[in-house]
């Protein structure tokens, strides 16, 4: 799957400072997040489809040296997050952390720059603060998969349509996302962004899907 | 040393049949060894299968195994080794060793033989003669014959023997087998014929290969011994007393075992690779714990790695007593300098935090807790892709440059069912009249899908596609796997990638 999304975002530019704090998101939904890119230190709850999960973490595994790591899903399609441009080299998974949940992701945000977190309804107040602080410290981003007390941002994703299935003819070929974020502080103000996730890139001079389209709501 | 009939002794000691059970070894249809029960009944080697049976009805038969017979033989050799070192296998069944050192240790050389019979008799439990001669083919022809043959005078005990014997002289090829057959029927009868005759006439009329044949048949050795060391015991082993119980105390002492074991490789060159980590409790337990890595340890990275698995010990599994001792032992190991990095590309700013958290993960929750996934070949989402543990190299399971027919195009499921773990989440695929929709054997849906009914409700159908067959490993009666494939979308939820099998629907991915 690639990203077909591509709008110029006001005001956010590629500056190098900026990527210094941020990890960087797909180009559709920087302009969800105040600083254009997930910032280092914080934690971004994510809720909603898998395929949401997979674009932020194809661009934060794009550069090398750059990991990312998923705790806890040992139901994640891999080869569709392969698809998705997710370098699967740079994407440690611990598919089964059993009753070492907090102590595995803890240890994990030690080296690595991006940790996804699946079953957050295991884990105490306590872990939960803990955790946080952790990742604030160490510049790494959680991404919680599910609510997270205190999330600087929330990225909730939701079906809007599946694209290439007809009665009995056709084959999938794309699915499209809204996504929505809201949060504290410069994250406040609820944005909505739209993701389209296409199969195959589709041949030369034929544009199949139609570009994304960026509407703030609200 | 040799042991008779070795390849049917290996067989019937790994199929469990009593050795006094006349028993063959066959390749090719043609009797390759026999034991001695069968050798009575008139069994002789190059008979037939058919033959062999119709002589000794009784007989056992098995199929050659050289892997078996190196395997089963491993125990005589060691039993050997421990009486006299520097020992050479010729091959399964037959062992050369230099008599002179253990000769005089054991005083004499038939103690040294006695001992040796014994000693493999009792360890392996296999009987065995002994020979003794100068050269390795006069010691192999003293050894089927258990003589003992006095120093220089060993081209007298070939001389009476037959040319055939020659072949006896290891792993020989179809060469041997003719010109023993023509030295035969030139009238050369036995070795000590052959060996009188001049070598320069026999080079110039025979070759080359007859030129060593000559040597051998005079009781001139082709070649020196060349002696089998034992492997050096690299284990660094620690006793603590009193027992650790604490794990800042196991980890000042996982930092002087790793130093020591790191000297230890270090002064044969060796860097290591795999380290299992041993301990044992005050109360007998024994744990222990591999640990592969990518790169050579450093002193450090084995005192981390076993820092850490004396901590998850500790911590999490809790033994009942503390640990009275600790043991290193190097699994694996490659010589120092030939550095495995550029498996994982270049070592980048980034890689070595991260690879240190992920082997600190896998110190809690073992080798395999961390892995990365490889996309290999296959016609499922789960099958394609392979989890590999952290440290162990990328090679997917299947090929992904064949054809694969019948998987499906991207875009794949987002959530599949966990890999290996067993059938997926059953659902009901119902048609408008509310009965089961089924797949012909020619592949058509017996009606169009109208409703769906899983563990979460019912969802009206929107769309659908296929069915897609997918037939695998239809050659092995075990193993086949005969499919259909469906793509669905629901009005309520995301679409579904729905598999037919046996008349049952299971879902067997989510694009989500």
């Amino acid at each position: 799957m690639s990203l077909l999304a591509t709008t110029p975002v006001p005001g956010a530019g590629p500056a190098s400072a900026l990527q210094t704090r941020t990890v960087p998101v797909p180009a559709a939904l920087a302009p969800l997040l105040p600083l254009g890119g997930l910032r280092r230190g914080s934690v971004v709850a994510v809720r909603g489809p898998t395929s949401l999960l997979f674009a932020l973490l194809s661009t934060a595994t794009s550069r090398p040296g750059s990991w990312a790591a998923v705790v806890g899903r040992p139901d994640l399609g891999l080869l569709a997050a392969a698809e998705a441009g997710v370098v699967l080299e740079r994407l440690a998974l611990v598919p089964e952390p059993g009753t070492g949940l907090a102590a595995v992701t803890a240890a994990l945000l030690d080296g690595i720059e991006l940790v996804a977190l699946a079953g957050v309804r295991q884990l105490s107040p306590a872990e939960i603060r803990r955790l946080t602080g952790r990742a604030r410290q160490r510049g790494a981003v959680l991404l919680p998969l599910g609510d997270w007390p205190g999330a600087d941002v929330c990225l909730e994703g939701e079906h809007v349509e599946w694209t290439g299935l007809g009665a009995g003819y056709g084959r999938l070929r794309s699915l499209r996302l809204t996504v929505r974020a809201s949060g504290r502080g410069a994250a406040a103000r609820a944005r909505t962004a739209e993701l389209v996730l296409v199969g195959e890139p589709s041949p030369p001079g034929q544009p199949a899907e139609a570009p994304t389209t960026l509407r703030p709501v609200g | 040393m040799w042991c008779p009939d070795w390849p049917v002794v290996a067989a019937a000691a790994v199929e469990g049949v009593p050795p006094q059970r006349p028993a063959a070894v066959l390749t090719a249809n043609r009797v390759l060894a026999c034991s001695a029960a069968a050798r009575a009944d008139g069994v002789r080697r190059g008979l037939r299968r058919r033959e062999a049976q119709s002589r000794c009805p009784t007989l056992v038969v098995f199929q050659d195994d050289p892997g078996r017979d190196a395997r089963v033989f491993e125990p005589v050799v060691c039993a050997v080794e421990a009486v006299a070192p520097g020992v050479q296998v010729v091959r399964p069944g037959l062992v050369l060793l230099a008599a002179r050192g253990p000769a005089g240790y054991h005083g004499g050389e038939p103690a040294v033989a006695e001992r040796i019979i014994d000693r493999v008799a009792a360890e392996a439990g296999v009987e065995c003669q002994v020979g003794l001669a100068d050269g390795a083919f006069a010691a192999t022809l003293a050894a089927h014959r258990a003589v003992i043959v006095p120093p220089g005078q060993s081209a007298g005990f070939l001389a009476p023997l037959a040319i055939t014997e020659l072949l006896r002289a290891g792993p020989v090829g179809r060469r041997w087998e003719e010109l023993a057959e023509l030295l035969r029927r030139l009238g050369l009868r036995s070795l000590g014929a052959f060996g009188a005759l001049p070598a320069r006439e026999v080079a110039s009329r025979f070759g080359s290969d007859a030129v060593l044949a000559h040597r051998l048949a005079r009781g001139e050795d082709e070649r020196p011994l060349a002696g089998r060391q034992p492997p050096a015991d690299l284990t660094v082993t620690q006793r603590f007393d009193p027992p650790v119980e604490r794990v800042d105390a196991a980890a000042f002492a996982a930092r002087e075992s790793a130093a020591s074991l790191h000297e230890l490789l270090d002064s044969r060159g060796l860097a290591c690779t795999r380290l299992e980590v041993r301990a044992e409790t005050g109360h007998g337990e024994q744990l222990s714990r591999t640990w592969r890595c990518a790169e050579p340890l450093t002193p450090s990275g084995i005192s981390d790695r076993v820092r850490w698995q004396l901590d998850a010990w500790i911590t999490t599994a809790g033994p009942s007593a503390g640990l009275v001792s600790l043991g290193l032992v190097p699994v694996e190991a490659v010589p120092a300098g030939t550095l495995q990095r550029s498996l994982w590309g270049e070592v980048g700013d980034g890689d070595e935090p991260a690879a240190r958290a992920l082997v600190r993960v896998q110190g809690l929750l073992g080798p395999g807790g961390v892995c990365t996934a490889v996309v290999g070949g296959g016609r499922d989402p789960q099958q394609r892709v392979r989890l590999v543990p952290w440290g162990d190299e990328r090679e997917p399971a299947w090929p992904p440059d064949r054809p694969w027919p019948g998987r499906l195009p991207p875009p794949s499921p987002a959530t599949v069912v966990v890999a290996g773990g067993g059938p997926g989440q059953a659902i009901e695929v119902l048609d408008q009249a509310d009965r089961p929709v089924g797949v012909t054997a020619r592949a058509v849906l017996t009606a169009p899908p109208h409703r769906v009914v899983s563990a979460t409700g019912q969802h009206p159908v929107l769309g659908w596609a296929g069915p897609w067959l997918v037939e695998e490993r239809w050659w092995d009666p075990g193993g086949g796997r005969r499919r259909a494939r469906l793509q669905i979308t629901v009005s309520d939820g995301p679409a579904m990638l729905l598999a037919c099998e046996n008349s049952r629907w299971t879902v067997e991915g989510v694009y989500d």
